[in-house]
């Protein structure tokens, strides 16, 4: 019998005979299943017990699966027909299996367990393998093999939890009905115009449109001049700037809100400090629109940046010199020619901003007071006293909705390359300088702004140390030895600070999620990049949706898809891990994509001429050219985890709890102190990541290069510098 | 064309190392192949040879089972490849780039064939080096392809592709990345070693003096067919159609009238080789170096005025125009040259011209 489908049916047997079916309280690796009742006890027996022991017929056909495929294999049919019966068998069981848990779904249906997983997983391989050897993928397993998990897990926790929503927002006491979306649709808390007659709130909506606006507007605006100043002018500074762009990675997004209400909050700094000259009662004027606007303002900037500079160094400089030579002024030469070139990157820098506005949830929440938007509406709808499932779908639609648009937008005006970074190679000539007054109007404005993040980033810090921010400016380590604290008693040490739980288990949770994440990253873009299959379209869509997904949306998407039967993951560790897999995998995906582009194709086919398939292809030639890739999608998505807020929020539970989840509670309950200590611990930590990320793989450019014994060392080593591009003859 | 291309087709099935039956390769409603059979005996050199888009390229990666065919057949060795992948083909290809894995060592590289085939590592490390000896480069195994220059990498993919002892070997444009000067003497290496090894090759370029300098036998393609095969100088001598004899040899195509057994050019009768037996108003190719010229005196038949002359040190290169039509020609006489604008007499040699097309 071949050995691939061998192995599969070994795999099915063992789970069908050894494995609980059923999910177990404890989980698996707690083992108390073992104990309890198995292998007779209905919650935990296998599932050939279930159906000889228990009589649970319903589970027969599944077990037809692992007989019948092994009596084929073993009667040496010739290959397609093998697969083709392989393929109807595979389908029809994972079909009946999905039938019996979604279709039926019994009431009390406890929720699949791990031999169910590995029953479904072994079904899944000998349906694609099915598939190969009827001549899919040009017969190859592998590939297959690749194609139909990803399909599968793309499917099961992207596609499916947004589907949910989709049902949830119609759904009314139990069933659906077009009417409940239409109410909720419509409500007027949602669509109101009644701030602009005056006075009144305005529907959160519209307050969500217009914050998003906004925030585009004003971080494209800063961000181009940022750029400008970087690669226009003289400024003495330029690393300062550079070095800005690497803050919004490792800062979780409402820290910024946080040091904004340390300044200006009611007991802040500029606020005591204008009340005490001005002689005004301080005020709650932060909160609301305005304090939301800057503290988006100055999160999302630098991303502005990041992608403006690669559009304004893209401009070429010779286009710049011809227009001169011909007699043009700088400002002209700006105005008509350099300008007018960036637009469609000014155009996707304000999609990008506009898209990061709407999913942002921790600046909205700490700084919102009473103006709305989307993402909090969404969490006062499920959290809290409303547990309204409905309304939440329903506005996760609508927010949904918004960034999908604007997701698509930028997908078709802009770029159709949205994941790799057009980083333009200045040709031979100088970038024009620009007018006089523009450059010095510009690197004002450039260096107030960033005095100003770095004052907050200070106050950030220095707020860990501080008694009582306002009332008492002591210096204290109160804080620190609140959340931190670790005491060595008789056995031994001991944790005894409050946040040392949260810290643990998200350093954990995102442990685990890097390298799944980076896993799947690759393998999604080697698919991407090297393979071509029915459906490629389609899945390179799916897979960017869940880039699209506002936070917010996927968590409460993962809430409704996985609070019951038959997958059953809210509140274990393992909803937070999927979570962040599939939320973080086009960090990967992207980084794989940009990276396996810059390799050329025919070092594959010179692996394949020589005789490897191409498991061995991507096992010895790819995979080792990609070590920067996979190191950077590591070190991404491992601090990506630990920053997010907007998902997790949803997701954690009393035995997880994640850091940020607890920081917001804690500001929630006025205890500023201690999150801003835990709030500037967690930076720190992220920041020493990111450096030690950038020594890795810079170091390994500079081993390659030291290899090459005599010759002059190589000026940039990248990747693509140890691969010959194909010379056009 | 066709009862040509068929009859050799059936006479290499019985002896060929490659046969292509009635090849086409369609990518949607593109043709990239179009319906070529051709024969290869074993143990030669056959260069595939053609402007870009010819379907060269598309034709060797065909052998090598990177693309299936979309019809037709292809025989190694007297056995069906066409439904197998490349991986199973016992195929060989060196690449236009190379493509050496720059993460391995030059004995890594040659040795990665054999270790996927199953063979042991030490097996495999001393098939390399014995590979490495073969191209001159026994010394450079511990090396990174990096450290390497152009003509020093190339070698190393050639070993690369010999130590698997394939039954074809493929070379898709192997001197393209290579200076000039260097060309002409790796392109002899290869020739050497593939007569030494009584190696099957297919090798593919866009440059006829190549193609002439290496090959055993020419299939000259234009527009995904084959336009002709033939030996060097066949190719050389009589060409098929005006395609052929304008890429090989840059040849003029006059007109010309058949009358009897001799040919009239420009009012004058020559004795033509005329394979295709055409009658009546034909093309003739006429190769630049089958004319010779002389300051024109009074009973001349044919008479042209020199447009342009260029000295190119081991000749001359002018440009006439006359009653044929615009001439190129070459002459070896360098020390007397002609004046631009000056008359000249055209005679014709008993040798370098065709007919080539006209009615059948």
């Amino acid at each position: 019998m071949d050995k691939s489908l061998r192995a599969w049916l070994l795999l099915a047997l063992l789970s069908s005979l050894l494995l609980p079916w059923h999910q177990q309280e404890a989980g698996l690796w707690a083992g108390e299943w073992l104990a309890a009742g198995w292998p007779g006890d209905r919650a935990s027996a296998a599932a050939a017990w279930q159906v000889l022991g228990l009589g649970r017929l319903e589970l027969l056909p599944l077990l037809l699966l692992p007989v019948v495929a092994a009596l084929l294999g073993l009667a040496r049919l010739p290959r397609p027909a093998l697969g083709a019966i392989l393929m109807a068998l595979a389908a029809a069981a994972l079909a009946w299996l999905g039938w019996l848990s979604w279709g039926l779904a019994p009431a009390d249906q406890p929720g699949l367990g791990w031999g169910a997983l590995l029953f479904s997983v072994c079904a899944l391989f000998m349906l694609s393998t099915g598939a190969a050897w009827r001549g899919a993928c040009r017969g190859d397993v592998f590939v297959c093999g690749v194609i139909a998990l990803l399909l599968a897990l793309v499917g099961l926790f992207v596609m499916f939890p947004v589907l949910r929503v989709l049902a949830g927002a119609f759904e009314q006491d139990g069933a659906f009905s077009l009417a409940a979306l239409w109410s909720r649709s419509t409500d007027a808390r949602i669509w109101s115009m009644a701030c602009v007659a005056g006075g009144q709130r305005c529907g959160v909506a519209w307050n969500t449109l217009f914050l998003g606006v906004a925030t585009a507007a004003g971080a494209t605006l800063l961000g181009l001049a940022f750029a400008l100043v970087v690669t226009r002018t003289g400024f003495r500074f330029k690393k300062v700037l550079r070095a800005l762009t690497v803050l919004p990675i490792i800062t979780p997004p409402f820290v910024i809100g946080l040091a904004l209400i340390l300044l200006f909050g009611r007991s802040g700094v500029v606020t005591a400090w204008i009340s005490a000259w001005f002689d005004v009662a301080p005020g709650r004027g932060l909160y609301g629109f305005y304090g939301v606007w800057l503290a988006q303002l100055l999160s999302f900037t630098p991303i502005a940046f990041m992608v403006l500079i690669g559009v304004v160094e893209g401009v070429s400089p010779s286009v710049e010199e011809a227009s001169q030579t011909l007699g043009g002024s700088r400002w002209t030469t700006f105005w008509r020619i350099s300008l007018p070139l960036m637009r469609p990157g000014l155009a996707n820098a304000f999609l990008v901003a506009f898209i990061e506005s709407m999913a942002d949830f921790g600046n909205p929440m700490v700084l919102g007071g009473n103006y709305g938007v989307l993402s909090t509406e969404i969490y006062f709808a499920i959290v809290g006293a409303q547990n309204d499932a409905g309304r939440a779908a329903g506005l996760g639609l609508i927010l949904l909705s918004f960034a999908v648009a604007a997701f698509i937008a930028q997908r078709r005006w802009v770029g159709k390359k949205s994941y790799a970074t057009v980083t333009g190679k200045a040709d031979n000539g100088q970038h024009a300088g620009l007018d006089k007054r523009m450059s010095i109007a510009l690197a004002l404005l450039v260096s107030l702004w960033t005095a100003f993040t770095l004052v907050l980033y200070g106050m950030i810090l220095a707020g860990g140390f501080v008694h009582q921010w306002g009332r008492d400016n002591s210096f204290t380590l109160r804080h620190y030895s609140d959340a931190f604290g670790i005491s060595f008693g008789e056995q031994g040490l001991r944790w005894v600070g409050t946040a040392w739980d949260s810290l643990f288990t998200t350093l954990a949770i995102a442990g685990i999620s890097a390298p799944l994440t980076a896993a799947l990253g690759l393998l999604a873009a080697w698919l991407l990049v090297r393979q071509r299959f029915a459906g490629k379209a389609a899945f390179e869509f799916a897979t960017m949706l869940s880039f699209a997904i506002p936070g917010t949306v996927i968590g409460i998407s993962y809430i409704l898809a996985f609070n019951a039967a038959p997958i059953e993951l809210t509140g274990t560790g393992a909803i937070l891990v999927l979570c962040f897999v599939f939320r973080n995998m086009p960090v990967g995906l992207r980084g794989g994509v940009a990276a396996m582009s810059q390799l050329d194709g025919s070092l594959d086919e010179a692996s394949t001429m020589l005789g490897a398939n191409s498991f061995t292809t991507a096992r010895r030639v790819v995979l080792p050219l990609m070590r920067p890739a996979l190191t950077s999608a590591l070190v991404y998505s491992f601090v990506r985890s630990i920053t997010s807020i907007s998902a997790v929020i949803f997701l954690v539970s009393a035995k997880y709890n994640m850091a940020t989840a607890y920081i917001v509670g804690l500001v929630e309950n006025g205890q500023y102190g201690i999150a801003i200590a835990y709030a500037s611990a967690l930076i720190v930590v992220m920041l020493l990541c990111v450096l030690v990320a950038q020594k890795l793989v810079g170091q390994r450019r500079l081993r390659r290069v030291e290899r090459v014994q005599g010759a002059a060392p190589q000026a940039t080593a990248t990747p693509s510098e140890f691969v010959l591009k194909k010379v056009q003859s | 064309m066709k009862a040509d291309n068929s009859s050799a087709m059936t006479a290499g099935l019985a002896s060929g190392a490659l046969v292509f039956d009635q090849v086409s390769k369609q990518y949607g409603s593109v043709t990239a192949v179009d319906n070529v059979s051709f024969s290869i005996p074993k143990g030669d050199l056959v260069t595939l040879l053609g402007p870009s888009g010819c379907g060269k390229t598309s034709t060797l990666r065909l052998i090598a089972g990177l693309e299936h065919v979309s019809r037709g057949r292809i025989l190694i060795g007297g056995q069906d490849v066409t439904r197998q992948s490349a991986i199973e083909r016992n195929v060989s290809m060196v690449f236009q780039s190379y493509a050496l894995f720059p993460h391995m060592t030059v004995q890594e590289n040659v040795a990665y064939g054999l270790e996927v085939g199953g063979a042991r590592k030490t097996e495999a490390k001393e098939r390399a080096i014995e590979g490495l000896r073969l191209v001159g480069l026994a010394d450079f195994g511990p090396r990174l392809p990096s450290e390497l220059s152009g003509g020093q990498q190339q070698r190393v993919a050639v070993a690369r592709a010999l130590v698997l002892e394939p039954q074809v070997l493929l070379l898709d444009e192997p001197l393209s990345n290579l200076d000039t000067k260097l060309r002409r003497r790796v392109r002899d290496e290869i020739r050497e070693i593939q007569q030494r090894l009584r190696l099957t090759a297919v090798y593919v370029t866009h440059d006829q003096e190549e193609a002439l300098a290496v090959s055993d036998q020419i299939i000259v393609m234009n527009k995904q067919k084959v336009a002709q095969q033939g030996s060097p100088r066949d190719l050389f001598e009589t060409p098929a159609d005006e395609f052929v004899a304008d890429f090989i040899c840059d040849a003029n195509l006059v007109a010309g009238e058949l009358q009897g057994e001799a040919c009239e050019i420009g009012g004058i009768r020559l004795q033509l080789p005329n394979p295709r037996n055409y009658r009546g108003a034909v093309r003739v190719a006429v190769r630049p170096d089958a004319m010779r010229l002389r300051p024109a005196a009074a009973n001349d038949p044919l008479v042209g005025a020199v447009l342009h002359a260029a000295f190119l040190g081991t000749e001359m290169q002018y440009t006439l125009a006359s009653p044929l039509g615009e001439l190129f020609v070459r002459q070896a006489e360098v020390r007397r040259p002609l004046a631009v604008g000056s008359s000249v007499a055209i005679e014709f040699a008993d040798h370098g011209l065709c007919v080539v097309g006209g009615q059948a």
